[in-house]
């Protein structure tokens, strides 16, 4: 296994069942993810594409490995920025356990945890999906604890 | 969310946060080197102990790696605070203040 670039984790307040739903159900995906679609069956070999509003391919690639509602493993490029594209395909790992909220709310919650990882020089990619990937799980956790998102746009 | 303005409240704790965020992935012997060469050495029991803190405050994700256990910021949490805080002040003061009660109301149970 390579070296992680981030790993970002959170905690929400459902179980790991939804949690499994919101990250492979496209209608939901749109909901917190800024209105981009995603087309697949997640399934083990099936492709995976990321498409904006206007239809573009965002992003493109695979799912490696889909183990629900624990384990969801993507091959995933950059296919609409010429210089993201050129890095190459990077490797998403979503895991979901069981695990304690935060001490301070007690009671359970579905930990997530996001890697991501990318062979040789990912520099740009990384620092793009980087940025991305807390408004996304932010909009994520909220979806899921409220029923609505913070970000809209 | 106490646990992570807790973990904020140190000087050491945001001093190993801002090593982190210069380079990710760091075991616990490789951040006391960076430490000690940005001008700000820490015992070995200090810097896991700190650690601990951030862990459980979720501000720092370990995985582990072979026999290695690999440190990486997480920002998460922080930027759960600025949009719980911040970024609604930004998009409207009105919708934000109401999601804001909304929000302390249901997390006062």
């Amino acid at each position: 296994m390579s070296k992680p670039s981030f790993v970002y984790v959170t905690y929400i307040r459902t179980t790991p069942e939804e949690l499994w739903a919101a990250l492979t159900d496209p209608r939901t995906i749109r909901r917190y993810w800024f209105g981009m679609s995603a087309e697949s069956d997640f399934k083990a070999g099936s492709p995976w594409r990321l498409k904006l509003d206007d239809g573009r391919v965002a992003d493109a690639g695979e799912i490696l490995e889909a183990d629900p509602p624990r384990r969801l493993v993507i091959r995933w490029r950059n296919e609409f920025r010429p210089e993201l594209k050129a890095e190459g395909y990077s490797r998403c790992t979503m895991q979901i356990e069981m695990a304690d909220y935060y001490p301070d709310f007690g009671g359970k919650a579905a930990k997530l945890t996001i890697r991501h990882e990318i062979e040789g020089e990912g520099g740009k990619f990384i620092e793009a999906v980087s940025g991305g990937w807390p408004k996304v799980l932010s909009n994520l956790k909220s979806l899921l604890e409220t029923g609505d998102v913070a970000f809209k746009e | 969310m106490d646990a992570v303005f807790k973990a904020l409240a140190d000087a050491s704790r945001r001093e190993l946060l801002d090593r982190l965020r210069a380079e990710s992935g760091l075991t616990l012997g490789q951040l006391c080197e960076r430490l000690a060469k940005a001008g700000s050495p820490m015992t070995r029991q200090a810097v896991s102990k700190h650690l601990a803190i951030l862990e459980e405050a979720n501000l720092v994700a370990a995985v582990k790696r072979g026999r290695e256990k690999l440190h990486y910021l997480n920002p998460v949490p922080i930027h759960e605070i600025a949009e719980r805080w911040i970024g609604k002040f930004e998009r409207s003061r009105l919708q934000a203040l109401s999601d804001l009660k909304k929000d302390l109301e249901a997390h006062d149970e």
